[in-house]
C-alpha cells in the first residue's frame, strides 16, 4: 500500500489534464476494508473519543444499516454509476504518526508538507503572509493547522475536528448533528457512523474572523473513503469566511468522498463559505474519479446570513446540494455555483432554501458548464413554510453548452404555504457561439483561451463572490477542466 | 502587401453556396482601398474569409500576406501576423470587460512574437487615453462586451480596438453604417491618424459621405461575388448618384 510510485501529469497518458494526480509516499495507517461496528469502534479508538461520541456514530452506523438493508441509496438523481459495494472500502486510512495530532508544523511530515506545497496550499508562514489560516487534510487526518495561535487571541477556535473533540467537547456536543442529523440521508448517516477527521470552526459573539480560513483536503490511498466532517458555528454578531479546497490523485478505480458539513449561524452573524471541488474527475473514458456524495447545510438564526459559493470542477459524480434552513426572522440564504462537467462527469447539484422565519431572503445563481460527454443537472429547492410572511427567492439557472454529446437540466421545485411570498426565477440556456469564438479568435486568442473567456466571462456573477486569490483559482481551474473539451 | 487571386469561396455544408466567385484584388503597403457593392453582394464573406472564419469554405485561387499564403492558418494566427478584422455585427460576449479582453489580445499577440507582455500600468493608461479618443462613454466600457451596446456604440468600440491593436491590415466591415455624425467622423479620425506607409486599409462602406473624409487610392465595386469595376475615388461618386443597377444587369447578364 505505500510504494505507489508517483504518477506525474507528465507521465500520465489517459488522464487528460489533472496535475493535481500524483501520489504521496508516506506509511499509511489502514483499518481492515468493510464497514462493521468493530471498524466504527476502531475509528473511535483510535482518536481516542469520548464514550457519548461513540454511541452517536454507533446509532449513526446501526441507522445506515437499516437504511442500506431497505436499499435507501439515493437514487432520484440525474446520476449513473455502478453499484457502491461498502464493504471494498477503507473507512480509516491515516498517514503513519499522525493519530496524534502533530502540535506544531515542525511534527509534520516533510513530505506531507511538500505535497501541499505542490498544491499551492500555504501551510508555513506564507500563511500569514496570504492572510489565510489553513487546516490540512491528508486521507483521514488533519496534519496540520496554522495560525491556531494568532486566532486563539480572540478567541477564534480554527481546529481539526479530532483537536475539538478533546479540547472543546461542550461546543461539539451542543452543536454536532444539530443542523444536519445522521437520519438525514443515506450519506449523512454513513459519514456520521465513520468520519475520520475534518474542521472546526468557532466564531465568539460579536468577533468578525480577520482573515479567510481555509481547509485543504486530499484523499492519498487508493481505495479509500474520506468522511470528514466540518462543524463551523458563528456566534451572535460574528463573521467568518471560510474555504475549503480538495484533489486526489490520478487514479483507475473510483473512490468515494461523503462529508458533511454543518454551519450554525445564531443572530446577527455571517457565514461566508465557498468551495473549490477539483477531485480527480476520472479518465476521458470515464475510468475512476472521485464519488463526491456530500451533505452541506446550514441554520440562520435571526437577522443571520448564510452564503454558499461553490465552483465544481472535478469528480467523476458529483451529488451536492449546499442548503440553507431560514430559521430567524430576516435571515438571508445564498448559493452561487459554477459546475462544471466535462468527458464522462456527472454533476447533479444545486440547493435547497427553507423559509420559515418572517422577512426571510435567499437568491440562488447556478450556473452549469457542459463540455465533452458531461451530464449537468441543477436541482433546487425552495420551500416557504406558512410562518414566512414576505419571503423572497430569486433563482436564477443558467446552462451553458459545450459541443453537441452533452447535456444540460434543470429540476426546479418550488413549494409555497404562505401566500406573501415573492418568487421569481429565471432559466436560461446556451451554447457558446461561433460568431463570439470567431470574434475573438478574429483578435489573436487561441481557441482554447476564447473558450476559456468566455467561459469565466459568463461565469463571473458566481467567480466574483469568491476570495480575491480563490476567483484567479477557479478561472484556472475552469480553463484546465475545459481543455480536451475544445479544439 | 495582400494579395487576393481568383479567390471562390463557399458555405461550408451548402452545395452550390458559392458566394465568392473569382476575386481579383492587391493592396499595396500603405494603400487605402474602399469596397463597395449592393447588398448581399458579397463584401461581408470577403472579409471574413480573409480573416479566416470557419463558416466559408475557399475552393479556389489564393489569398497571400507578404508573400506567404495565409489561407491555411487559424484567424488568431491572422490576426497575430496583423490582420484585424472590425466586425459588421460584433458578438457580445457576457461577463468580460472590453478591457479583459482587449489586453488578452495584445498579450496574445505579443506572445506569438516573442515579445514583452504591456504593463497593466501602460496599458491602463493606452486604453483610457483610446477610449476618449474614440469618444466611448467610459461607463460603457466596465460593462460586458458589446452586450447590451446600441449599433453605434459597438462600431466605436471597434474602432477603440483597432486603435489599441494598431494592426498593419485592417479591414472594416461598415464601421460607419449606423453611426451619428459625429462617431462618423472619429472612425474618419482614427483611420486618417493610422494611415501610415506601412499600413494598408481594406474599407467596406455604402456611404460615398465616409470617403469625403477618407479619401481612398483605389474605390472597387463587388457585385455578385466579383470585383466589376475598379477605380479612383470618383468612383465612389458615380455609384452615388447611378447606384448599381448598370453593374447589376451587367452581371446579370454575364451569369
Ligand atoms: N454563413 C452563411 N450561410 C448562408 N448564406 C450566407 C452565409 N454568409 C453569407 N451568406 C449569403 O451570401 C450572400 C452575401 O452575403 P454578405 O454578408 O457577404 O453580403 P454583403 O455584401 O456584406 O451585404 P450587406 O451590404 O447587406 O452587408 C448573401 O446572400 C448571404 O445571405
Ligand atoms: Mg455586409
Amino acid at each position: 500500500m505505500t510504494n505507489q510510485n508517483t504518477i506525474s501529469r507528465e507521465s500520465d497518458l489517459s488522464g487528460g489534464e489533472y496535475k493535481w494526480g500524483f501520489v504521496t509516499d508516506v506509511e499509511t495507517d489502514l483499518a481492515p476494508k468493510g464497514l462493521s461496528e468493530d471498524i466504527v469502534r476502531l475509528i473511535s479508538t483510535k482518536k481516542e473519543e469520548p464514550e457519548w461520541l461513540l454511541e452517536w456514530r454507533l446509532k449513526a452506523y446501526r441507522h445506515w444499516v437499516e437504511l442500506e438493508k431497505s436499499e435507501a441509496e439515493p437514487k432520484w438523481a440525474m446520476i449513473d454509476y455502478p453499484p457502491i459495494d461498502y464493504q471494498d472500502i477503507y473507512y480509516y486510512a491515516a498517514p503513519k504518526g499522525t493519530n496524534e495530532a502533530p502540535k506544531s508544523l515542525d511534527d509534520v511530515d516533510p513530505e506531507m508538507l511538500e505535497t501541499f506545497e505542490k498544491l499551492g496550499i500555504p501551510l508555513q508562514e506564507r500563511a500569514a503572509l496570504a492572510g489565510v489560516a489553513v487546516d490540512a487534510v491528508f486521507d483521514s487526518v488533519s496534519v496540520a493547522t496554522t495560525m491556531e495561535k494568532q486566532l486563539g487571541e480572540l478567541g477564534i477556535v480554527f481546529c481539526s475536528f479530532s483537536n475539538a473533540v478533546k479540547n472543546h467537547p461542550e461546543l461539539v456536543k451542543k452543536y454536532l448533528g444539530s443542523v444536519v442529523p445522521y437520519t438525514d440521508n443515506f450519506f449523512a448517516a454513513l459519514n456520521a457512523a465513520v468520519f475520520s477527521d475534518g474542521s472546526f470552526v468557532y466564531i465568539p459573539p460579536g468577533v468578525k474572523c480577520p482573515i479567510e480560513l481555509m481547509t485543504y483536503f486530499r484523499i492519498n490511498t487508493e481505495g479509500s473513503g474520506q468522511f470528514e466532517r466540518t462543524l463551523i458555528v458563528a456566534d451572535k454578531g460574528a463573521y467568518v469566511s471560510y474555504l475549503e479546497g480538495c484533489t486526489a490523485p490520478f487514479r483507475k478505480t473510483s473512490q468515494l468522498h461523503a462529508a458533511t458539513v454543518e454551519l450554525v449561524a445564531l443572530d446577527d452573524s455571517e457565514i461566508k463559505y465557498s468551495t473549490i471541488q477539483n477531485w480527480f474527475p476520472g479518465t476521458k473514458d470515464g475510468e475512476g474519479g472521485i464519488y463526491n456524495f456530500v451533505t452541506k447545510r446550514g441554520r440562520a438564526d435571526k437577522n443571520a446570513k448564510i452564503s454558499w459559493t461553490q465552483v465544481e470542477t472535478g469528480s467523476a459524480i458529483t451529488w451536492k446540494y449546499p442548503s440553507v434552513i431560514l430559521k430567524g426572522d430576516n435571515s438571508v440564504g445564498e448559493f452561487f455555483s459554477v459546475a462544471l462537467a466535462n468527458n464522462h462527469q456527472q454533476a447533479d447539484t444545486g440547493t435547497k432554501m427553507i423559509h420559515i422565519g418572517k422577512n426571510t431572503k435567499s437568491t440562488i445563481v447556478s450556473k452549469g458548464i457542459s463540455a465533452g460527454k458531461g451530464s449537468n443537472t441543477y436541482r433546487g429547492q425552495v420551500q416557504i413554510m406558512p410562518g414566512a410572511e414576505n419571503a423572497v427567492n430569486h433563482t436564477q439557472c443558467d446552462s451553458l453548452l459545450v459541443g453537441d454529446e452533452c447535456g444540460a437540466h434543470t429540476v426546479p421545485y418550488i413549494e409555497v404555504r404562505n401566500p406573501t411570498a415573492r418568487l421569481e426565477h429565471e432559466a436560461s440556456t446556451s451554447k457558446v457561439s461561433d460568431d463570439q469564438l470567431f470574434y475573438l479568435m478574429a483578435r489573436g486568442l487561441s481557441e482554447e483561451e476564447a473558450h476559456h473567456m468566455i467561459i469565466t466571462g459568463w461565469s463571473r456573477d458566481v467567480i466574483k463572490e469568491l476570495p480575491f486569490e480563490f476567483a484567479l483559482e477557479a478561472s484556472q481551474l475552469l480553463k484546465v477542466s475545459l481543455e480536451g473539451a475544445v479544439g | 502587401m495582400l494579395e487576393i487571386n481568383n479567390l471562390h469561396a463557399s458555405v461550408v455544408d451548402i452545395e452550390n453556396s458559392e458566394i465568392l466567385k473569382g476575386i481579383n484584388l492587391k493592396v499595396g503597403r500603405g494603400e487605402v482601398h474602399a469596397i463597395m457593392g449592393p447588398n448581399g453582394s458579397g463584401k461581408s464573406t470577403l472579409a471574413n474569409v480573409l480573416m479566416g472564419r470557419p463558416d466559408y469554405l475557399v475552393t479556389d485561387g489564393d489569398v497571400t500576406l507578404e508573400g506567404e499564403s495565409i489561407l491555411e492558418l487559424r484567424p488568431d494566427q491572422r490576426a497575430h501576423l496583423g490582420m484585424f478584422l472590425a466586425f459588421q455585427y460584433p458578438a457580445e460576449i457576457p461577463g468580460v470587460r472590453p478591457w479583459q479582453f482587449l489586453k488578452a489580445a495584445l498579450d496574445s499577440k505579443a506572445e506569438s512574437r516573442g515579445e514583452d507582455k504591456m504593463s497593466v500600468r501602460n496599458f491602463s493608461k493606452l486604453f483610457d487615453e483610446k477610449v476618449e479618443a474614440v469618444g466611448i462613454n467610459p461607463n460603457l466600457v466596465k460593462r460586458s462586451l458589446n452586450e447590451g451596446f446600441s449599433g453605434g456604440e459597438k462600431k466605436r468600440n471597434e474602432m477603440l480596438q483597432l486603435e489599441v491593436l494598431q494592426p498593419a491590415l485592417a479591414i472594416l466591415d461598415e464601421t460607419d453604417s449606423g453611426l451619428d455624425v459625429d462617431a462618423l467622423r472619429i472612425v474618419a479620425e482614427g483611420v486618417n491618424s493610422m494611415r501610415s506607409p506601412e499600413r494598408s486599409f481594406i474599407v467596406v462602406t455604402h456611404y460615398q459621405r465616409l470617403l469625403n473624409y477618407i479619401t481612398p487610392d483605389v474605390v472597387h465595386i463587388l457585385v455578385k461575388g466579383k470585383i466589376v469595376k475598379t477605380g479612383g475615388p470618383e468612383l465612389a461618386l458615380e455609384v452615388e448618384k447611378d447606384g448599381y443597377q448598370e453593374y447589376l444587369e451587367a452581371a446579370g447578364a454575364n451569369a
